[in-house]
């Protein structure tokens, strides 16, 4: 039925859009116009499209709300009489009832006669709203075009008034965006605000000990529940701090290869292998980091665990022998992989955005390839690398998966690369995922947590653009 | 040209070493005896067509004058090509000694190209080939025994947009005698950079704040900056890619100015387009058209007597 709507509108468009032209040629006789014929029916055919849109939208978000209100008007005494709860699962029922689908529940005697009755009346609601919304849609339309077609004269200027409408529905789409990151922000920030309302924010922020466990008898061991937030934020700087140590050298010397050494042949290969790379799904990492890195490194370990036993390095040994799979060190290693194409395809972009004269200007100084790169090339992109470099970290810390299936679950307060450690995403995800009651201190700390994490890549991701940003000015 | 706008070349007016019948035979490519002979009696008209006639034939070098003084650089029959196009056809020419030498040709005619052949530019453009001979003291600069990271730190050059690293003006100067190693103490440094800021004419405006950012300078500073950058490790040749391209006509004039100067010290040879520029700060011209080197000789002569009718149009405006 939409269809019907629809296809209605793009024929009432595109007929105001001939008609505008139409018209603005028979109308300009006599007068030079401002705008040519095309302009004016642009300029009619969106005011036929934009109050057509503007009602589908509002009746899309309001046709809920307001079906719900016209339902409750004339709702039978029986059914108003039910308490909240089961007065919903009824009229989901007469709902599904009146869409040919059976109801979920047994209703009892006079509800049971009600049932149908109601979704007869649901149905006639919706069907009321539907064609009501879509006339609204066509009317608007109408209207629309009339107005437009009142407006065409030589004189007026169509086309400014169309560039008008289209700064205008940049501006919303932009804004769209914008409001959508607020309404994230201000969603975290309630639910923020209903966990510190029941662990102080100062216990959270330095408190060292994570263990978000609340006992569902009063009996139990460990009660209480430690919301203490720095063994996870150590673990995520662990585990940050390895990924980096392995994607920023990698990744820039690749970067350097790439846009100084390679060959256009090289270079073409590379590049989107690269790309390729950068495009596997986390999760797939996390795979490689769980069944072959993780391994490989424990047996790694222990094997020199294994030959240090006995020796002067006895205890190292000992412990050596007993490492594990899940490692700080492995999701690190795994992590820095996934960053190597990042970091090496932003520094590759900045490398190429310093200007050939200077590379020139070292070579005819009798520079060689690898002084020029050291001596100017870096020195002149180092804050843009800086700058990639800090937006690798926000994307190391923002990570998750890998960790999850890499690192283990344990909130241990170390910086041994060799002993599992978690991370605030991992903790957010295991927080959030299963059955929870949602009004617990436990579930609501992972808000708590997505904030602090939001702020804290906020503050990375702010430092990144200037750094970038003071670099870009340098040259242009 | 009705102007006398020339400088005055006394280093050529000195004992005249160069054999002129060697001069006529540049490269293999005999200029008829006859045309030099009639430009000494015939109208301007006929020498002309004489002169253009013959180069029409074979597509010789016209040598106006041959250059007296000692030779630094000898190039003979240099063609270059990028990815197969050939954007310079066998030119032959002599580059005297403590003397400038201006490139002079509309755009794309070659000129920028056999600049980079004299320091091996053309090395770094992947897809150029270079054949033919290029001499600097008699030896051959494109032998594989010479290696051209060290060949540039003799032949400097400078660039048509001012390039200075974004370092400080002190790291700037200091560039090339770090790369190169050749000074051991700071205090050598020191000095280097203050000899050659000075040489460049810019000690007097940036002595207070040799530390700043070599960006913050202006235009015509940084085009400064960048020569005293390249006489810093005390070259023999420097090359001049138009050098004043970018900068306003005071800036000009300093760079001029201090060309003049830089010419006692050194073999410089520079690209320009600006006609005016060439008969100011030249002693000899080469005039370029379609990767072809038509006639070269002492600026004066060049600009006064032209033998081939491409050059005359190209000074006189008429094309390019």
């Amino acid at each position: 039925m939409i269809w019907i709507y629809l296809l209605i509108l793009v024929a009432l468009s595109v007929a105001a859009y001939l008609g505008g032209r139409a018209l603005a040629v028979r109308r300009a006789v006599g007068a030079k116009p401002h705008s040519r014929p095309g302009q004016h029916g642009a300029y009619a055919l969106i005011w036929v499209a934009a109050p057509a849109l503007l009602v589908l939208v509002l009746m899309s978000l309001f046709s809920a709300p307001l079906e719900r209100q016209l339902t409750a008007v004339d709702t039978p005494p029986e059914v108003a009489a039910l308490d909240p709860f089961r007065r919903d699962a009824f009229f989901a029922d007469a709902h599904r009832l009146g869409r040919g689908e059976p109801a979920l529940q047994i209703w009892e005697r006079p509800l049971a006669e009600q049932l149908p009755v109601e979704a007869r009346r649901m149905v006639s609601i919706e069907r009321t709203l539907k064609w009501g919304g879509g006339l609204a849609a066509v009317l608007a339309a109408v209207l629309g075009g009339l107005f437009a077609m009142t407006q065409i004269r030589p004189q007026i200027r169509a086309r400014n008034r169309v560039e008008g409408w289209v700064y205008g529905a940049l501006f919303v789409c932009s804004a769209i965006a914008v409001l959508t990151t607020i309404g994230i922000i201000a969603s975290l920030a309630f639910d923020s605000f209903r966990f510190f309302q029941r662990v102080p924010i100062f216990d959270f922020l330095f408190g060292t000990q994570w263990s978000p466990q609340i006992a569902i008898r009063a009996d139990q061991v460990g009660s209480t529940g430690a919301f203490g937030a720095v063994p996870l934020f150590a673990g995520t700087l662990l585990i940050m701090a390895i990924a980096m140590c392995v994607a920023a050298p990698i990744g820039l010397l690749s970067a350097i290869y790439l846009s100084e050494y390679a060959g256009r042949g090289t270079r073409a290969v590379v590049k989107p292998l690269l790309e390729i790379l950068a495009g596997v799904p986390t999760v797939v990492y996390g795979f490689f980091a769980a069944l072959t890195v993780g391994p490989l490194l424990r047996v790694f370990f222990n094997e020199i665990g294994l030959f240090l036993i006995g020796g002067p390095l006895d205890g190292l040994g000992h412990y050596l022998a007993l490492v594990q799979n899940q490692m700080a060190l492995t999701a690190g290693a795994v992590m820095g992989i996934m960053l190597i194409p990042f970091v090496s395809s932003l520094s590759d972009d900045i490398l190429n955005a310093v200007p050939q004269t200077l590379r020139d200007g070292s070579f005819a100084m009798g520079a060689t390839k690898s002084e020029t790169v050291k001596r100017v090339l870096l020195p002149a992109a180092l804050p843009g690398i800086a700058g990639a470099l800090l937006l690798a970290m926000s994307r190391a810390i923002g990570e998750t998966m890998i960790v999850t299936m890499a690192a283990g679950l344990a909130a241990n307060l170390t910086f041994n690369p060799l002993d599992t450690v978690t991370t605030v995403t991992v903790q957010i995800v295991t927080l959030l995922t299963g059955d929870q009651e949602f009004n617990s201190a436990k579930t609501l700390s992972a808000f708590g947590l997505g904030l602090t994490l939001f702020m804290a890549t906020l503050v990375l991701n702010i430092v990144a653009h200037r750094i970038v940003q003071t670099y870009r000015e340098q040259y242009d | 040209m009705k102007t006398r706008i020339f400088r005055s070349a006394e280093d050529q007016t000195g004992a005249g070493t160069a054999d002129p019948t060697h001069a006529v035979r540049m490269g293999g490519q005999v200029l008829p005896a006859a045309v030099s002979e009639a430009s000494e009696t015939a109208g301007d008209a006929d020498r002309i067509e004489a002169a253009a006639e013959s180069s029409r034939q074979a597509d010789q070098t016209v040598v106006a004058t041959p250059p007296t003084g000692p030779i630094k650089i000898a190039a003979r029959d240099v063609s270059v090509f990028y990815e197969g196009k050939q954007a310079l056809f066998e030119v032959s020419l002599d580059i005297p000694d403590k003397t400038v030498t201006a490139l002079i040709g509309p755009s794309g005619c070659g000129k920028s190209t056999f600049l980079r052949t004299m320091n091996r530019m053309n090395d770094t453009i992947s897809g150029a080939k270079v054949t033919g001979r290029i001499a600097m003291d008699g030896e051959d600069i494109n032998d594989r025994s010479i290696d051209p990271v060290l060949l540039r730190a003799r032949v400097g050059m400078v660039f048509q947009r001012p390039n200075p690293f974004p370092k400080s003006i002190y790291e700037n100067v200091a560039y090339g005698p770090k790369i190169h190693g050749l000074v051991s103490a700071k205090s050598e440094m020191d000095g280097v950079v203050e000899s050659a800021l000075k040489r460049a004419g810019l000690w007097d405006e940036v002595a207070d704040r040799l530390q700043s950012s070599a960006m913050g300078l202006s235009g015509g500073q940084q085009q400064r900056l960048v020569i005293a950058r390249a006489i810093a490790v005390n070259p023999e040749v420097i090359l001049m890619d138009e050098p004043c391209s970018a900068l306003d006509p005071i800036a000009t004039a300093r760079i001029e100015e201090l060309i003049d100067e830089l010419r006692e010290r050194f073999c410089i040879v520079i690209v320009t387009h600006s006609m005016a520029q060439a008969a100011r700060v030249s002693q000899r011209t080469a005039f370029f058209h379609m990767g072809r080197l038509v006639e070269t000789g002492d600026t004066e002569d060049i600009f006064q007597n032209p033998r081939e009718r491409r050059t005359l149009d190209y000074i006189t405006g008429r094309f390019g």
